[in-house]
């Protein structure tokens, strides 16, 4: 059972649908004990980074952490995957889970922010999250903040500089556009981290 | 590169799509969830789905209308038509919406921006402007209620008040041109377009590909919506996304 973690940030209707056709169990919960018990994570997020602060007062944190300590495959999505680094210029109070190195930052001032549409990746072939997604796959994207290019970077995307689409690291995975609403190339990622 | 964005429009009434010229003399156009399928396999970049009957009328078949289309649709679907609270707004995403539109409940209400982008954050909120030129003056008002009604509100100072209530977006339709084909009213998007810092969808008037081409180059529109002209066959979506560019626009192709 995939747990699709809700903390009371956004609208998770559209993940589950995904998942859902991709035939996939899969239950939206704000339940620790079920997110600790689940065979994979997917934590999705719209909107504010502070809205990730939930998770630390609910225990949704600690079942995360539990989950991560078994192995269990996890993946950010959007604000999502942010909380996945050790924090972001959007709040000064919230502080991310910090499995990956690196601040969230706004775009540079050059180009019209947020950052929505659909973008091209530059795909690392090395990554299992992103197998059979070929360079220049167009992704959807909507978001104000960016993740910096790291070691764990598997998918770069330009937009007033590179930033991070995707990271990767053992069973953790992240990845800044939205895969549920990415079309068939999504439903191919979301497809290889189901098979995991 | 970020792609100018190609939207397929659905105007719904009583569960149909629906098309009419200036807001009137509608006709039926099609069920609206094989249409949304069938605009997103032929190339369409977001799905917009507009319940032109719901400032007047009732709206439980909206809901169902947007679970079916809903379903099977793996690209971005912006619903509006009557949303004047944060649980109208509610409703609509959890049966599937990832984006709402709002007009009249707006302008009637402008912290329902703020209280709907609080919840669901601003990228699930496009304001949607119908702007009119007006008679006497170089400007353009907005217009509600699906045209029928102005309250004299500018439409640039409206787009401007908007973003900083906190909407993601703003859909700009031109009641000037909606459903003549004869293009977008690239003046009116060029001057909110360059007044606000989030995305322009530029609306009404699209009638070829050289459309939007003008309306992207000219009208500094970051995306373009129509609807009549993919509903009746005259131009293939696919096809007019690769005119589109084939002329040095940025589109996603192939999809």
């Amino acid at each position: 059972m995939i747990a699709i973690v809700d903390y009371g940030a956004g609208n998770l209707v559209s993940v589950k649908k995904a998942l859902d056709w991709l035939g996939q169990e899969c239950v939206i919960t704000s339940d620790p004990a079920l997110v600790a018990s689940a065979t994979k994570v997917v934590l999705p997020g719209v909107g504010h980074f502070t809205s990730t602060e939930s998770l630390g007062r609910t225990g949704l944190k600690q079942a995360i952490v539990e989950s991560l300590s078994r192995g269990i495959p996890f993946l950010g999505i959007c604000v999502g995957m942010q909380w996945m680094f050790t924090g972001s210029e959007e709040s000064l109070s919230a502080r991310g889970l910090g499995v990956f190195d690196g601040e969230c930052k706004r775009f540079a001032s050059s180009v019209k922010s947020p950052h929505v549409g659909w973008n091209q990746l530059e795909v690392d072939s090395s990554s299992r999250l992103l197998r059979g997604v070929p360079s220049g796959s167009f992704v959807y994207f909507t978001h104000s903040f960016r993740a910096p290019v790291m070691s764990t970077t598997v998918a770069c995307c330009d937009y007033g500089g590179q930033f991070s689409a995707a990271v990767e690291r053992d069973h953790l995975f992240g990845v800044q556009f939205h895969p549920e609403k990415s079309g068939e190339i999504g439903l191919k990622i979301l497809s290889n981290f189901c098979a995991l | 590169m970020l792609t100018k964005r190609i939207i397929a429009c659905l105007d719904v009434n009583g569960g149909r799509v629906v098309k009419g010229v200036q807001f009137e003399n509608l006709r039926d156009a099609g069920d609206p969830a094989e249409l949304a399928n069938a605009h997103s396999a032929s190339g369409a970049d977001e799905i917009v789905l507009l319940d032109i009957s719901a400032a007047h009328e009732r709206r439980a078949t909206l809901l169902d209308t947007v679970r079916r289309a809903a379903r099977q649709l793996f690209i971005p679907f912006t619903v509006g038509g009557g949303i004047r609270t944060l649980e109208d707004a509610a409703a609509v995403f959890s049966a599937g919406a990832d984006k709402i539109s709002i007009n009249s409940g707006a302008l009637a209400d402008p912290d329902l921006i703020t209280r709907i982008a609080l919840r669901f954050g601003s990228q699930a909120v496009v304001v949607a402007i119908d702007a009119k030129r007006c008679e006497e003056e170089a400007r353009w008002e907005a217009y509600t209620h699906g045209g029928r009604t102005t309250r004299g509100r500018d439409a640039v100072a409206w787009a401007q008040e908007a973003e900083d209530r906190g909407a993601g977006e703003i859909l700009l339709t031109s009641m000037d041109r909606d459903g003549t084909g004869v293009g977008f009213d690239c003046e009116l998007t060029r001057v909110v377009a360059d007044s606000v810092r989030i995305p322009v969808i530029a609306s009404g008037g699209a009638g070829g590909a050289r459309h939007f081409v003008e309306v992207f180059r000219d009208g500094h529109a970051d995306a373009a919506l129509a609807a009549s002209i993919f509903h009746y066959g005259f131009s293939r979506l696919t096809e007019l996304k690769q005119e589109i560019g084939s002329e040095g626009i940025p589109v996603r192709w192939p999809c």
